[in-house]
């Protein structure tokens, strides 16, 4: 009698803990089926994207698009040759003006302000900049430089550029030098090195990686801002390398050739929107492999 | 003598280091030193003690007991953090150091401090130790591939990195690069040397070889170390300092504290009764 008794409860036991293993395994399909569903839904979009850009844009590369400048809308032939130099200058332009001044501030606000109350308010006021809507920044400058010189021209998109830089730059540099260990600072204090050159010989050393990246991903981000040069470059269907007139650029082709009826104004479209995508993709793959190798490097 | 109950082997490193009785000239003089933290917490409550030249000096006590606070006043390195505070006088050959006006740069050149964790700079294994002594002094680079050399020899590592020099620190194992820590303090020429537990992240055989580096360097620093480890500190010093909650309980030749300490507390830590 007992021994069946004990071995009925046994039995009942296993029972139970088969059904809840069992209920676990069931919802451990579904969330993990639902994540799979989500994942391929997200990826669907990205690379349908990059599948029509592909398909587009390759049948428009070829060597005239590197050599013309822009056809008139409606025109036969051409290229992307001045729309290429104008986003090569102005994006240049921006990067040299910002780099130095991002890099100082992100340098202050992390070293020498820290845990001040100037640096959490300016900190918090790079944030909501880093956030800003684009368009917001290119009526700014479009008030503070193409209304009072009276005309629209290539500094001030590179003026509204390098405002949308500043503070991506200044941002992954407060992150990069907040990961360098204080206790490098203070080795490198307790040699007597002054601060100074503690910074510029050890500190920006160690972090150099993570801020050159910073920079390329400022890079990436503002050779695809339309708005801003909407409001500040505008476009230029010549050659032109004053940087004191309009001057075209490849988001604002996209912009106005791409809702040209004409075959050839979309063909040119869609190869400035491929190269556009192609530079933030190399811009992006460099980033990621020197943040990632970073720590090897002397 | 009253032998205190404490380990064999803390006995045997005592008695290998009995025999050098001659008393050295004071370095470091610590005047009544007490140390508040930015939110006025008293971390050292009067610390009264002497370092002697080509001398090394232990400081041991549980964790928290302010042995790390006091050696990072020594170079004044607690400056970095805005807030904290000293009172008091530390008097380096005589001159209070705790001064206002006291050059901080040069006095942390004259006095070295190594760190718990290894802390290469991000840079070739040459200019790790190339860096401090350009600091301070111009030399052409005959002279100074002679200072290099001579610092790693002084710091047992040459011959492990010397066909390497060019490669980066950041690629040596952690006692190596504890080794070139210790070498780039010592390639500036300093006169006093802090050790904040230096090997307390190493394996033993790196232990080993650290503890040997500080037995040769006590010839010509006036060695200041914090360490957790009994006998390391037996070992390796002529004096003991046993701290505790931030007062000095006993300060007195290692052999003394070790094998017949004056208070209770001195003998139940470093019997292992407690700490």
């Amino acid at each position: 009698m007992t021994v069946t008794n004990t071995a009925g409860s046994a039995d009942l036991n296993g029972g139970a803990a088969s059904r809840i293993e069992a209920r676990r395994k069931v919802g451990n399909l579904i969330a993990l089926g639902l994540s799979i569903v989500a994942t391929l839904f997200g990826l669907f979009f990205l690379v349908s994207i990059l599948i029509t850009l592909l398909i587009q844009g390759f049948s428009a590369i070829s060597p005239s698009l590197f050599l013309e400048n822009l056809p008139p809308l409606g025109g036969e032939g051409g290229g992307l040759a001045n729309a290429i130099f104008g986003s090569v200058a102005m994006t240049v332009v921006a990067i040299i003006v910002a780099t130095p001044i991002g890099i100082l501030a992100g340098t202050y606000l992390t070293e020498y302000a820290r845990g001040g109350k100037l640096a959490e308010v300016a900190k918090f006021i790079n944030d909501v900049l880093l956030s800003a809507p684009s368009i917001i920044i290119g009526l700014f400058v479009y008030t503070i430089l193409v209304l009072p010189i009276g005309h629209f021209s290539a500094w001030s998109g590179a003026a509204a550029l390098g405002i949308i830089a500043l503070p991506v730059i200044n941002r992954t540099t407060q992150d990069m030098l907040g990961l360098v260990p204080n206790a490098l600072r203070e080795a490198a204090a307790a040699l007597g090195t002054p601060r100074w050159k503690t910074m510029t010989h050890v500190i920006y050393r160690a972090a150099r990686s993570g801020i050159v990246t910073g920079v390329l991903l400022a890079v990436a981000r503002i050779s695809g801002e339309t708005a801003p040069l909407l409001f500040t470059a505008l476009n230029n269907q010549f050659w032109s390398t004053d940087m004191g007139q309009p001057m075209g650029n490849l988001p604002n082709v996209i912009f106005q050739y791409a809702t040209a009826a004409d075959a050839n104004s979309q063909r040119i479209a869609w190869g400035a929107a491929l190269l556009i995508t192609v530079t933030i993709l190399v811009i992006n793959i460099v980033a990621r492999a020197l943040s990632g190798g970073g720590k090897q490097q002397v | 003598m009253d032998m205190v109950n404490s380990s064999p082997d803390i006995r045997a490193a005592v008695a290998a280091t009995q025999g050098t009785p001659v008393e050295q000239p004071i370095k470091v003089h610590v005047k009544d030193v007490r140390f508040y933290y930015a939110n006025g917490y008293e971390a050292l409550k009067g610390i009264n003690l002497e370092l002697r030249d080509k001398t090394v000096t232990a400081f041991i006590g549980p964790s928290g007991c302010g042995k790390s606070t006091l050696l990072r006043i020594l170079n004044r390195i607690y400056d970095l953090y805005p807030g904290q505070r000293v009172t008091g006088e530390v008097l380096l050959d005589g001159r209070n150091i705790l001064g206002r006006d006291e050059d901080l740069n040069r006095l942390r050149a004259r006095i070295g401090m190594v760190f718990q964790k290894p802390t290469p700079f991000p840079m070739s294994i040459y200019e790790n130790i190339a860096f401090g002594i350009r600091l301070y002094e111009k030399i052409p680079k005959s002279e100074m591939d002679g200072r290099v050399e001579a610092a790693l020899r002084k710091a047992a590592l040459w011959d492990e990195v010397k066909e390497k020099l060019h490669q980066s620190g950041l690629g040596l194992s952690g006692g190596q690069q504890q080794r070139l820590c210790i070498a780039r303090a010592v390639a500036v020429k300093p006169s006093v040397l802090l050790l904040d537990e230096p090997a307390s992240a190493l394996d033993p055989i790196s232990t080993a070889k650290v503890e040997e580096l500080i037995e040769e360097l006590a010839n010509d620093y006036c060695i200041a170390i914090v360490t957790h480890n009994m006998q390391q500190a037996a070992r390796a010093s002529q004096y003991t300092a046993f701290m505790y909650l931030g007062e000095l309980i006993e300060f007195d030749r290692t052999d003394n504290i070790f094998t017949a300490p004056k208070n209770k507390r001195t003998q139940d830590y470093v019997t292992g009764r407690f700490g």
